[in-house]
């Protein structure tokens, strides 16, 4: 039954001629109707964070302050990446911290690093100050989430500015906010209490903030399944930055059985 | 001159019958009437000095700089127009931050070097565009390569040297350049050398105010670009001011 064609799969009745249903499309027209739009037409933004940190914490002392952050990459659940720095010296008087996507947090470090060569070149001996780092990266954040492809990650700027110390963050949404602790991520829940209470109790100095940073990341190993027990130490002072090279902390676990999860 | 009346002067984009491009070397003139520009690279590093000519009493000190960073690690001192000279730099500047961005190191300054000058000898081939009055001098060092310094001409010819020098009395401080073990100095002693040239060759009877400017870039300055530090820089200067007084004594007294 050759003369009948494929019978399963018929040629349309006919073809050419506007959509039955739709709009005729008029030729000439054919990028501007509805019909001319492809799925291509719209753009994917990202939705998700891919590589990801966990917490930065960052805490002021009388003189300065101090960030610390783990040096985990974790690709969803699993701990994929075990040497993530992110810790920053962005220049003399600033120290960046960041969590969430690593890949944003290189993106943007790349721009950051460049500005102050930038800055460099001037060669008039003056350099960014943190309230105008903290102040840029809100506008590039919010610049970003307002195009609906944010840049997924929380930032923590500490320095010295004119003399005294600052501390700052700013997330995704370029939400900004100045404090003298500041926690990210699941530090945020864990790690807040214990820096606030700390600093309710009088002013800190640089070994007792550092000491009391050193054990809110032993809380946040023991608490935060994305944490890591590497971490990495900035302290930032009138002296200059220093970031430290990232130390192991001491863990036990043999406390776990007593716990029970009812 | 030759070229002046034959038609053949007007434009980059011709040859003169005898094979010149006479833009380009009325652009070399530029650079032969500005304060003299030299670089040395002794085994540690590259010094710059330039004579840098003060033209009027009413300018600020420190006004119209004529030693550049281009990137961390890159210097460039220039002769001729400062503002050719200034476009350069902003060129340069912009190769090295584009390298930087694409290979995440800093931009080797042979490579820089290249793509300054193709950007350089682009300028000589056009009739709607006129040479880049000016010449610079680039310099770095880092841990692999050791020190580098190229020259770049406003033709877009460039080479690397161990010592170099351009502008007004280029010649008087080669000769000097040249009495130099340069391979065995250290930038410590090569700042002093260089600012002693600057102040030998400057001429106080045309010229009567200038300022010395210098920079270095070397093992020391853990290779960043660095105007050098003003007590070292006083030091060479009057290094340079007491050298000058004795060859003058010593003058005298064969008279």
């Amino acid at each position: 039954m050759a003369f009948m064609g494929d019978v399963l799969n018929p040629l349309p009745l006919w073809q050419n001629g506007p959509t039955p249903g739709s709009f005729y499309n008029f030729p000439g027209n054919a990028s501007l109707g509805p019909v001319g739009r492809t799925v291509q037409d719209f753009k994917a933004h990202s939705a998700n964070p891919i590589t990801t940190t966990t917490t930065v914490i960052g805490l002021k002392f009388d003189k300065g302050c101090v960030i610390a952050a783990d040096t985990l990459g974790s690709y969803g659940s699993l701990a994929r990446f075990r040497d993530c720095p992110r810790v920053l010296k962005v220049n003399d008087l600033i120290l960046l911290g960041s969590g969430g996507d690593y890949a944003d947090y290189q993106y943007l470090k790349d721009i950051i690093e460049q500005k102050i060569i930038d800055e460099q070149c001037i060669g008039d001996g003056l350099q960014l100050k943190p309230k105008s780092l903290h102040c840029w990266l809100t506008r590039v954040l919010y610049n970003k989430r307002s195009k609906m492809d944010p840049l997924w990650n929380n930032y923590v700027v500490a320095g010295i500015q004119d003399g005294e110390p600052f501390l700052g963050a700013v997330d995704k949404l370029g939400t900004a906010y100045e404090d003298a602790t500041i926690a990210t991520g699941m530090g945020a829940y864990m790690a807040t209490p214990l820096l606030r209470d700390a600093l309710e109790k009088g002013p800190l100095d640089e070994e007792s903030a550092k000491a009391l940073v050193r054990k809110c990341m032993e809380v946040l190993f023991y608490r935060d399944a994305r944490s890591f027990p590497r971490y990495q130490l900035g302290v930032v002072t009138a002296d200059g930055v220093i970031v430290e090279e990232p130390v192991e902390l001491k863990h036990d676990w043999t406390l776990a059985h007593m716990i029970q999860m009812k | 001159m030759s070229s002046i009346g034959t038609g053949y002067d007007l434009s980059a984009s011709q040859f003169s019958p005898d094979g010149r491009v006479f833009q380009v070397e009325y652009a070399a003139k530029a650079v032969e009437n500005s304060g003299t520009v030299i670089g040395l690279r002794g085994k540690d590093g590259v010094v710059f000095a330039v004579e840098k000519l003060v033209t009027s009493k009413l300018y600020e000190p420190g006004a119209n700089k004529r030693i550049f960073h281009v990137d961390e690690h890159v210097g460039m001192a220039v002769a001729g127009l400062i503002s050719d000279a200034r476009q350069m730099v902003e060129t340069a500047r912009s190769e090295a931050s584009n390298y930087r961005s694409q290979y995440g190191i800093p931009v080797p300054l042979k490579y820089l070097n290249e793509r300054v000058s193709m950007y350089m000898h682009a300028y000589t081939l056009y009739s709607a565009v006129r040479p880049y009055g000016c010449s610079v001098v680039m310099g770095s060092w880092s841990e692999h390569d050791g020190p580098q310094m190229f020259m770049l001409d406003p033709s877009g010819v460039s080479f690397s040297y161990f010592g170099c020098a351009v502008g007004k009395a280029k010649q008087a401080a080669k000769t000097e350049i040249e009495k130099l073990k340069l391979a065995d100095m250290t930038v410590k002693e090569l700042v002093k050398e260089a600012a002693r040239i600057i102040y030998l060759v400057h001429d106080e009877l045309k010229d009567k105010q200038f300022e010395l400017e210098l920079s270095w870039v070397s093992k020391d300055t853990k290779g960043r670009h660095q105007l050098v530090p003003r007590d070292v820089a006083a030091e060479a200067e009057n290094h340079a001011k007491q050298s000058l007084a004795d060859i003058e004594d010593s003058d005298e007294g064969e008279m």
